[in-house]
Order: C-alpha cells, then structure tokens, then sequence
C-alpha cells in the first residue's frame, strides 16, 4: 500500500508537492537500509545492496550523482591515477592502479573508458557515477535533502532502533541501517583577525589572470594548497604558502593524501631560486591587516591585541618593524584559506552520539574499524568521512580505498542481518601455498587497503583444509567469528601488505642506499609495500589487539613471515618467494606443503606410515601428478626426492629464525615447530 | 657433646644429599623443602633460590629461565634450587600470597639480597642480578660525573678502571659486564652505570649502544692529570670483554731487536695486526716518541713495536720505516714508507680485517641450505624452464574468447597458473596429449592461464589448480578427475568421443559391443565393457544406470540393451534381469552379475569393484584403486615378471577364501629399485 503510493516520488517530481500535501504521507516509509549521498562510496554501497537484492535507498541532494566532483577540485585535474596499460591482463591486479573505478561485475564500468589522460578531468568522474548509476539501475532518490536524522527506539528493529530520516520537503524516511556516504563537505575555517579577508578555495577564482602581477599568500599545505599555487604560479609575482606543519610529500609518507609530485611546482621555484616559498607557523597565531591601499598585512595577533581597537590599521605593529628582515613583511594583495574540509555533523541529533574524533581526527566522525559509528549501532560511515580509521596511514579516505571498505561493510551487514557467512572458499591444504601467492600477486584490496584490509585463512582441523576469505577488517580481527559467522578454532593466518617500519615519513629520505632489499634472510628488513603472513595459534583476543605493539597493525603473532619487497611486485619466484613461504606454512602447521609427483608417492604409500597432504589429497584420491620424459630426467638429475632424509632433518625457515633484531620476527616457540616439522616429514 | 656430634652428622648427611642432587643433575633446578635448603648452604658459598608455594604451577616462565641458569651460575659457585613451601614448614621466606614469590640470595646461610621475579626476567637477568649482588664492592654503581672523578682520582697511579655503560640492568650486555669482572674484578675496578647523561658527559657520541671504557689510571701520577681512556669498539660480550682487557694488559709499545717473521705478540695471538716501527740508533729517541703515539692511537686495534734495525740480522728495504704483520697466517709482510702518523693509523685501520664472533648460536642454525629447492616438482619445473614446448598445439583462451570457444565447439579446457610448478608439470602431459591428438580428434585443447584471466575462472567455479573441464555443445560442463597425466587424460579424452550409456538397438549389436567390435578404436583405452540389461519397463532402473554409465563417462564404457528380446540375452549370460554384463577383453570372458540394487551409486561402485583384479601387479597408476579398499595388501615381491606358478597358488588361496582380508597383489621388485633410485 504505502509503496504504491510513493512510487511516483521517485518518477515525477511535479506530482510531489500536491502528494506531500496528503495527510497519508506522514507515516514514514521504511527501508532496511538508507544510504546518504550518491557519491562515490554511497553508489558503491548502493552496488552490493543491488546485488544482494536488498531493499535500500540512496538520498541525494541535488539532481544527479557525484555532485562534489561538478565544483571540486577547482582546478578540475584529479590527481588519482587513471593507469589504462600495466602490461598485465589480470582484471584485479590492474585495479591497484586504476585509482577511479568503483567495483562492479561490468567491464565496461572501469575508468578507463571514461578518460585518456593519467590525472582525469573532475568532469569525467561526474560522468562516470552518474553513468555507474544509471547501467546498473541503483536506486537513488534525487533532489533529496535530508535535514534531520534522529533515532526511535524500537524493539523489533534490528538495531533497538530506527533512523528517522527528514527530508527537505518533511517527508520521513525510517530505516533500519543508516549508511552514512556524504564525505567532507564543510570548508575548514580557522579563525584570527582578518579572516574575513581570506578568500577560501571553494570559491576563489581560478582563473590565472585575475592573478596577473599579484602578490598572493596561501594558507595550508595541502594538496588543494598547491593545487591552487601551479595553477597561478607563472603569473603571479610571488606565492608564499604558509600552515602550521612542514610540508609532507606523499612519496615520503607513502600516503597519497600528502602532497603529490604532480602538485608540487611551487617546490622548485623555492628551493631552486627562491622564488615562492613556505612558512611554518600557527595560523592561530596570526591576523591579517588590510592597510589604506587595501594590501593585506601579516602581524601577530599579539600586537593587535595591544594596540587595542581604536587604532587605525596603519599604525598597528608589525613583525618587521621589530625584525626588519621578517619573511613576510610585503604587503599581499590576495589571501587564500585552502584548509581542506570537516564532516557536517549539524543534521545528526545528539541521540545519534555521532560526535567527531579527538587527536588528528577532529574532522571526521568517531567510528570503529568495523566503520560502525561508536554512538549508535546500525549506523555506518563509508566513503572519505570514515578515513579516520586510516587517516594518514592507508587509502581508506578516497575511491581506491574505500572501495574496499564499502564491501567489507556490505559483508559484515550480510551476515549480520541476513545470515549469510563472509564468502569463503574451502580448499584442500595443499593449495595453501598457492592460495596466498595468487592472492599476494593480484589482490588489489589487499594492496591499496594495506595495512587496513587482511586477507584470513582459517584452518580446518588438523589442517587439513582452510577456508579463505578475502579483505576483512584487520582490527576487528578478535571478533571475526562473530562477524563473520566463520570459525576460527584451530588457528588462522592473516595475510596484509606493509612496508617497512621505518621507511614512511615526512622527513624520511626514501631514495637512500640500499633501500631495497635482495635476499630472502632479509626480507623482515623489506621497505616497499610487501605481503606479510602473521600465523595465530587462537583468534586474538580484544585486549590483545587494542594494547599490540606500537605500530603494529596486529598483535604479536605465534610466527610471522614477510616475502621479501619485490621490484616489479611479482611474488612468484620459486626460490626467492613461493619456498620460503611454504617453508614458514609448513612450521606453523607441522606439516609437508610440497607436491610430489606419482612416483614419489606411490614410493611413500609403500614405505611409508604416513603420506604427506599432496600425495593423501591427490593421489590416494587417484589424481597423482604423473611425471613426462623430460621431467622424469630432471628429476633424475637433480638430488630429488633421494636426498629427502638429508635435507629434512634441519631447521627450515630463515625468517623464523630468532634474530637479534626483530624479536618478533621468530615464532615464539621456534623449537617445538622446528623440531615437530622435522619428525613428521622424516616419517615420509 | 652430643648436639654437636649430631650436627657433624647432619653436615655429612647434607653433603652426601648434595652429591645426589647436584652431581647427577648437573644442570637441572633441584627442588627441596625449606628446612632441607637450608641444611645445604655452605659458609662462603653462595646460593639461589627461588621460594614457591608447593602448589604453584610446575611450569612459568620464570622457572624455565631459571633452569637455564642454573648451569652458568654453577661457573660460577652460585648453586641454584626451587624451595617447595609446604605448609608443615613455614619459612620467612615463603610468601603469602603465590604471585609475591621471591627469589633470594644467600651467601653462606646470610641473606644478601631478595629479587622480586620480575626483576630475574630471564637467565640473562638471573646471572647478572646475581653476580652483580655478589660482586657488589667489585663493581661500583654510579650515576653522575662526579662518582666517575672520584674514583678515578682515587685510582691514580693504583689502579686502572673499566667503565662501562649498559641500558639497563638486567641485560646481555650488563651480564657480560658482570662475568667480566667476576674474573677481572680483583685487578681492575670496575664502575657501572645506566646513565645516558653520564655516558656523554665524557664525549661519547653514540649512546645508543653499551659502552665500556678502559681508563689508564695507574699510568698517571700526576693528580692533576686526567686519565686516558680507551674505548672498546666490539659490542658487549663476555669473549669481547675478555679480549679487549687482555690487550689492554699487554704493554703498550714493546722493543724488539728480531726478524718481525719471528715475533710474536698476545695481539697477533687475539687475531689483531702487529705494527712495526722501524728505528735507528740515530733517531731512537724521537722514533720512540712517534711509537708511542702511534700506540696509543691503535690501542685495542694493533699491537705497536719498536723494531731496532741496526741490531737487526735480517734485511728489510732500506727505506722502509713501517712494517705491518697481519695475523692471518701466510700472508706476506708489508713494508711501508709512511712519513705521517695519521697514514699509519688509517693505513691500519682500513686493513682490519673485522671478525665477526657470533655467541649467538642460533645464528649458525640458519640453513645453509635455505635456497635450495627440496620439492620435486618445482625443482623440475624450474630445471626445464628453458626448453620450448609447443604450446601452439593448444589454444590459450582469454576472457573475450572463452565463451565463444567453448560455446563454439566441443573442447577441453586447462585451468593453469604459470607460476605454480604442479600447473606448468602438468601442462607438459597436456601438451603431450595434444601431440598425440594432433590432426586425429573433434576435441579442440585449450587452456587458460588464471593467473591473466581470473574472473573467467572463478566464473567456471575453478579455484584449485590445475583444472581441467570438459565443454561439450549443449551439455553442463564435466571436471576431469583423474590422475594427471598424459595417459588418463588421453584416455578421457578418447573414451568421450561417444555418449554413455551407448543405446544398444539389437542383439547382433550387442554381441558386437561385449566383442570390442562395436569400438574397436576405444577399447584400448577401456579394458572393459560394460552392459547393462533391462526389460523395456524397469524405467527406474535405466534411469539410474543411466545416470551411473554417465558418471563413468571418460573412464569405462558402458552400454544399456532393453529391447523386447532382452532374454535372448540375459538367458545367453545367464543372468536375471537386472543385470550387468561385464565383458573383459583383454582375457576374453564376459560374466553376469545380477543388479540386486539398481540405486546409481550401487551400479558405480560394482563397476569400480568389477573393474579391480584379484591379484593384480601393483603399479604407479592402481595402488590408490587398491589402497581404497582399506584392506591390508598382501605383496608378493617378484624379481621381473610374476611366475605362473606362483600366481596361480595365489589364486587357488583367494578362490578358497583364505585372503579375504587381504588384498593380494604382487610387485615387480625390479621396476620398483628402479623408481626408488630415481
């Protein structure tokens, strides 16, 4: 009854204000799930509630999708990578350098199609969504602005409660999930003196020639900050960019929301001819004096405050009557605030409890690595605003990460809600090895979430066989049964990709000597983005997760192994890559990981008590390896198997070896599973 | 009189349980009740132990650690035990609680310190801690500048000091300290500290790591005079301490009047390079200087010394003024002419050969092997890596010609990935079937690599590797489950040409099927047919032998007969319908066997059984058909072929049903010495 009567609401905006009228329409619709904003990730979330048949709503403000993309950037250039050739065919490998697509089952939704040039143009992403939008017909409520979200308690909800959601025009919306989906969108203001002389980045002009002979200061040292500097700089006198913090390069900090190479022209020009340049200092600290010929001046708030309010500004002090040299005592005809961007929390109620983070976070709201908000249950935040869970650290504030994350979340809510287990795929032991090498060499999640998303490996008992999901929450590791209707008793692996400790940071110089590192023995010691494998005896446990060591993104594992960084990030060499992963496998679960051909394993069957997996798994099962002429000849030539008693009865994997260095690179128990790997193989 | 007398008793009885505990148990933690822990202490010695409720865990970390030590603190006299409080005898010692156990040191029956447990976190710590407690005038803890100046003033003209920083107490580097002095303790002094200030206070740079100083004390009789110090360079082991301090022992410039061939140092013995400066009687004086400058500045890295030459028997180059002996054994002397004291020192500097003495034994379990490839089919994948198979005989299929290929034709595909070894052997036997198919089959052989294509290949619901499916026009697509290898596949490969169950239209027909006639091309690859015989209206029936011939599709033949004249048939066989003719063709018989059951899986499983011989030789290819039978195998092992004669006996034993709890096969010992030397 009541979707009758609204199914015109989405067709026929004309036919709205008469049915708004309707005494009927304030009973509130429901939907299990509301998503808010039709941006990037609010249409990747709408995707897998399409796909799952769910039955959700996304509410967007204006007329069509994407609508931050048709003003930001202002200078219209993304600076996410738009890579079309990697060489490689492999769909998913090439998603780590396509920085712009959203995840769906159609080819012809990649990026790629849309635009030609590496930085694509804002316009073409705009395009994109709204294209995204349309082919797989998500179901999007447009020219709906929500002004209220507010909570009623109910016991037969899924939550306790409801989201009641209000619309522009009064109609209300309940839902029993609230995916929150609308980024950053208010411009962040620091207040000193002056500031209503501050052009901010939103609405400055962007184009160069009302720039021409100007002297221009920037605030901020962000990308919109230098964004805004290239655009201007090759007609203006001079720019000086002034913020509180030194100026972090992204290739340093291994984090694409610092300054990106493609921004940082003012660079040269300061450091080659010190053209342009930055200042460091506290904004706070500042006022801006805007003299009789309307120049601006910069002092300190400080003077201002001491010369009282009845002066005029000509005759306040200056930094530079003091310190005659003072870097900033020319007059300035534009000031330009690019200081990046707050969540808009002004239409949650307070029952939400949606409040914002401390520390670095204060833009975004408080939320838990499983995305769900601290305040109420049920209500998730996707897309940039949930960067707080990986702010500076990994890619969860843009496309290329929150991809990711958005499908975690549908996942989570799956299984929550519908009873559907986390997808998995079981597998025989024997293909563990190659399980985590496809995965390691073509996961794009893995690799762009890194250090956020972990791929997990269950095992079955007496591993025998494991289950494999993909891409979970890392630091919702100890409640993963929970999460994710998967058991985890008989011990688990986590696979994520990091790099090296202490190779990121904003003064770290990253092109140093020997930065890359060659052998296996030290490949602890890796600085690149690298996989690395942490084996679990149980399922950590919450206390042992929040107090981990600083830095690390998990717990002390029972052993850990890091395939060594690899420059073309192709894990696959047998000797340098895929032997001492089976090697460190093969400890953690006393067992055998390698493949035998038929021969061999008819041998074992007839002199053996017990045979190792491959030959159990495949051979016993009449699916032995069968060996051809010029295999057979290698096999004669080279030690093998003869030499099997030999070389088994030793210590197998150098990276469980205890090192003086990183502790916790060794098992914590190394001789045990040293020496129970070597009796159970020397029973072969 | 008599208390004393028994007193001497008691300490003999103590004695005597000492040699029991101790001597055996060389290095494991004896555990005693307090009152016989306290007969063991003997004045002087020192002792260890650790006080815990008797009902503590027999196991924590803490004791482990504590077992460790006890081995090292015997080096050292200090006897270590576990003292069992049990309630009969409360002891001070004994806690109240369980976690405020403590450690205690005696020395002779007086307490000297008590160690909380945390403090003894491992046996570095326990050795340290103790010896620390023991050597406690030996080595003065200080904390600023000032104790520092004090002492060494003290010292002056008496004795040299050894000065050394750790991190904090407890450490490897503080236990090496510890044993050092314990050997040292009596000749040097040695000062300690934990402070950081301290350590910089007197110019170090590097206050990261343990440092230790020698300061040249007794040198100086001047008091106004600081004294030299020398600063240790190797990190802080026990070994390294011990060499460092043996140096700093040797005198610091040595006069010798003989071949340099000759002479011979406690440097040279310790693995350092002797530097020899060559003098004249002329310029004794001011070489002797230079000398002693130059081994000041080489102290700890060189020995120096003051060759005489006009004393001298031997020849050395006439201009010549430095001689520099390694001590590497064979390596030929150099004579330098160096006329700068700083291209000594840097001359020597850069030819030290540093030896890295690992203590650290586990260091040396690191496999020198751990490159080495101990999986076979790696290893022979990896060996044949460069040899070019003719992949052309096969189509590789991307994700824009999958789908229209295998709608296309009918074809087998191979789901690979081409790092993985097992995929790419296996590719090798897939390739061998193509050249063996070429020109000859219907059967188009591709193959998909899903390391380029993984979509396609989680579509086809493929996720292990390698894969290989069947694809055939209008029909759902078979996985192949066979072994993998040239011969199954082939066979697979071939037995699929037709459809199974084949319907069979009259008896002429029939009797062509059970001769082999009917596919004489196939029955190579099928050593058996199989018939099915039912009366036109036992519908279930064919529908599950149907189902059952179609399951075996690719392994063995099957066939179904249920025209009206059946009985013509199953009267010939002597068989009641249902039933199933199985027609051997390698040995030429066909029998009957009645189908009690008509249930699909039933059907498969009496064709498998039928399929087993009674006493087949045991091969590669059917162990695992004969293994799954879960029976014991009964070998008979045969050098070569099998004699008649004893097969037959066998076979007498099987017919008389003595073996029925055996599977009885016989085994080619020589094929088998032959696969085992492979």
């Amino acid at each position: 009854m009541g979707l009758s009567a609204l199914a015109p609401l989405w067709s026929s905006p004309g036919l709205l204000l008469v049915i708004a009228l309707h005494p009927a329409l304030s009973v509130p619709t429901h939907r299990d799930y509301c998503v808010l904003g039709a941006g990037p990730a609010g249409l990747q979330m709408a995707y897998f509630l399409q796909r799952a048949g769910r039955d959700y709503a996304v509410f967007e403000r204006t007329q069509r999708p994407g609508s931050f993309f048709t003003r930001y950037p202002r200078h219209r250039k993304l600076i996410s990578i738009n890579k079309r050739y990697t060489g490689n065919a492999n769909s998913e490998f090439n998603l780590r350098h396509d920085w712009n697509s959203l995840l769906s089952h159609d080819p012809r939704l990649l990026f790629r199609h849309y635009s030609r040039a590496y930085f694509p143009d804002a316009h073409d992403m705009v395009r994109y969504l709204g294209d995204f939008t349309d082919t797989l017909g998500l179901r999007v409520l447009y020219n709906t602005t929500i002004t209220h979200v507010t909570l009623d308690k109910d016991q037969r909800a899924w939550n306790g409660h409801y989201f009641i959601l209000t619309d522009q025009k009064g109609q209300v919306h309940q839902c029993s999930v609230l995916l929150v989906a609308t980024g950053l969108s208010v411009p962040n203001q620091v207040d000193f003196p002056g500031s209503e002389y501050v052009e901010g980045y939103e609405s400055v002009s962007v184009d160069p020639e009302d720039f021409v002979g100007q002297n221009v200061l920037i605030l901020g040292r962000g990308n919109s900050a230098f964004e805004t500097a290239d655009n201007i700089l090759g007609v203006t006198n001079f720019i000086h960019m002034l913020s509180r913090s030194r100026v972090r390069l992204s290739w340093a900090t291994h984090y694409v929301g610092d300054l990106r190479a493609i921004n940082n022209g003012l660079l040269d020009t300061y450091q080659l001819k010190s053209l342009d340049g930055l200042l460091e200092s506290d904004l706070t600290d500042l006022a801006i004096l805007k003299d009789s010929k309307g120049k601006f001046h910069v002092t300190l708030k400080f003077f201002l405050e001491e010369a009282g309010t009845n002066q005029s500004t000509d005759s306040i002090t200056l930094p530079q009557d003091d310190n005659d040299n003072f870097a900033m005592r020319v007059p300035y005809d534009r000031v330009i605030r690019c200081l990046g961007w707050n969540f808009d929390f002004s239409i949650f109620n307070k029952s939400l409890r949606l409040n914002s983070g401390n520390a670095f976070g204060k833009k975004y709201p408080l939320i838990r690595a499983s995305y769900e908000s601290k305040g109420s249950r049920g209500l998730f935040v996707l897309g940039t605003a949930s960067h707080s869970v990986d702010y500076r650290k990994s890619a969860g504030g843009f496309i290329h990460g929150f991809r990711y994350t958005a499908r975690a979340v549908h996942r989570l809510l799956e299984h929550r809600h519908h009873g559907i287990a986390w997808p998995a795929t079981e597998l025989p032991i024997t293909q563990l090895t190659s399980s985590i090498v496809r995965r390691v060499n073509e996961a794009s999640g893995l690799y762009q979430m890194f250090g956020v998303l972990a791929d997990v490996v269950l095992l079955k008992e007496n591993a025998t066989a494991f289950e494999y999901l993909e891409e979970f929450p890392l630091q919702m590791v100890a409640q993963l049964e929970m999460l994710t209707g998967r058991k985890a008793q008989h011990g688990l692996f986590v696979i994520i990709m990091e790099y090296g400790r202490n190779f990121s940071g904003p003064d770290k110089d990253v092109f140093f000597d020997n930065r890359s590192v060659g052998q296996t023995e030290d490949a602890w010691q890796s600085n690149f983005l690298h996989p690395v494998i942490y084996y679990y005896r149980h399922l950590p446990t919450e206390q042992e997760v929040r107090f981990r060591p600083a830095h690390w993104p998990l717990p002390r594992p029972t052993a850990i192994h890091h395939i060594v960084e690899d420059f073309l990030t192709d894990w696959t060499a047998p000797i340098g890559h895929i032997l001492p992963l089976r090697r460190f496998l093969e400890n953690c679960l006393d067992t055998d990981l390698r493949s035998f051909y038929a021969e061999s394993c008819f041998l074992f069957a007839l002199t053996r008590q017990k045979l190792p997996p491959f030959c159990q798994q495949g051979y016993l099962r009449m699916q032995g390896l069968v060996s051809t002429e010029s295999l057979r000849q290698h096999r004669v030539e080279s030690w093998l198997p003869r030499n099997h008693a030999a070389t088994d009865s030793r210590l197998e994997d150098s990276s469980q070896q205890p090192g003086d260095h990183e502790p916790l690179d060794a098992p914590m128990a190394p001789g045990p599973l040293a020496q129970s790997l070597d009796s159970n193989k020397e029973e072969l | 009189m008599m208390s004393s007398g028994s007193s001497v008793f008691r300490v003999g009885i103590s004695f005597a349980i000492v040699c029991i505990f101790y001597v055996p148990t060389i290095d494991s933690l004896p555990e005693l009740s307090p009152q016989k822990y306290f007969s063991t202490l003997q004045p002087g010695k020192a002792s260890l132990a650790y006080f815990c409720q008797a009902d503590s865990p027999r196991t924590s970390v803490f004791l482990e650690e504590l077992n460790e030590a006890v081995r090292p603190l015997q080096d050292y006299g200090i006897s270590v035990a576990k003292v069992n409080c049990v309630k009969e005898e409360t002891s001070r010692y004994c806690g109240k609680e369980k976690d405020l156990m403590k450690a205690y040191l005696f020395k002779g029956n007086i307490l000297l310190r008590e160690f909380p447990t945390d403090t003894l976190f491992d046996v570095n710590a326990i050795v340290a801690h103790v010896l620390f407690a023991l050597l406690f005038n030996e080595v003065k803890y200080i904390t600023n500048l000032e104790d520092l100046q004090n002492i060494e003033n003290a010292l002056k003209g008496k004795a040299n000091i050894v000065f050394s920083y750790v991190r904090a107490i407890g450490i490897p580097e503080h236990r090496a300290v510890m044993e050092a002095a314990f050997v040292y303790g009596t000749t040097y002094q040695f000062v300690l500290t934990t402070e950081i200030a301290l350590l910089e206070s007197i110019g170090s740079e590097d206050v990261e790591n343990a440092r230790l100083y020698f300061f040249h004390c007794k040198l100086v009789l001047d008091l106004t005079q600081q004294c030299r110090s020398t600063l240790m360079e190797q990190p802080l082991t026990t070994l390294n301490i011990h060499l460092f301090i043996k140096i700093m022992k040797a005198p610091l410039l040595t006069e010798v009047a003989d071949d340099p061939q000759q002479v011979s140092t406690v440097h040279l013995q310790l693995g350092l390079p002797l530097v020899f400066i060559v003098s004249q009687q002329a310029t004794y004086e001011a070489d002797r200087r230079t000398a002693e400058w130059v081994a000041w500045r080489l102290l700890g890295k060189a020995g120096v010394l003051l060759l005489l030459r006009d004393s001298l028997e031997v020849n050395i180059p006439q201009h010549a003024n430095v001689v520099f002996k390694r001590a590497e054994k064979g390596v030929p002397m150099e004579f330098l002419v160096l006329h700068d004291v700083d291209l000594i020192i840097s001359h020597v500097e850069n030819n030290i050969h540093v030896e890295e003495i690992q203590e650290d034994e586990d260091d040396d379990v690191e496999g020198p092997d751990i490159d080495t490839q101990d999986d076979e089919v790696a290893e022979t994948v990896y060996r044949d890596r460069k040899r070019k198979l003719p992949l052309e005989l096969t189509v590789e299929l991307t994700e824009e010609t999958f789908n229209a290929t295998v709608m296309a034709s009918d074809n087998i595909v191979l789901f690979y990935v081409d790092w993985q070894a097992v995929s790419m052997a296996f590719l090798q036997s897939y390739i061998d079937v193509a050249i063996k198919l070429k020109g000859t089959s219907t059967m188009l052989l591709t193959r998909i690599n899903c390391a380029d294509w993984p979509d396609v290949c989680t579509k086809q619901n493929v996720t292990e590797f390698p894969f290989v499916k069947m694809y055939k026009k209008g029909k759902n697509p078979v996985s192949y489950t066979g072994m993998l290898g040239t011969e199954d596949l082939l066979k697979f490969i071939q037995l699929n040409r037709i459809s199974y169950p084949v319907n069979i239209t009259s008896i002429q027909e029939a009797e062509e099927y059970l001769s082999g006639e009917l596919y004489k091309d196939l029955i190579s690859y099928s050593s058996m047919s199989v018939l099915g015989l039912f009366s036109p209206n036992m519908t279930t029936a064919k529908e599950d032998f149907s189902e059952a011939g179609n399951y075996l599709k690719g392994y063995v033949i099957t066939g179904i007969y249920s025209e009206e004249d059946v009985s013509l048939l199953s009267n010939k066989y002597a068989a009641t319908l249902p039933a199933l003719l199985l027609a051997r063709h390698t040995e030429g018989k066909i029998e009957s066997i009645p189908l009690a059951s008509t249930h699909a899986q039933d059907v498969v499983q009496i064709i498998t059984d039928a399929l087993l011989e009674t006493f087949p030789e045991i091969t590669v290819e059917n162990l695992p058909s004969y293994f799954r039978l879960q029976k014991p195998l009964l070998i008979l092992f045969s050098d070569g072929s099998i004699n008649p004669q004893y097969k037959n006996a066998i076979l007498t034993l099987v017919k008389q049903k003595y073996l029925d709890s055996f599977t009885p096969c016989w085994l080619n010992l020589h094929d088998f010495m032959e696969k085992k030397h492979l």
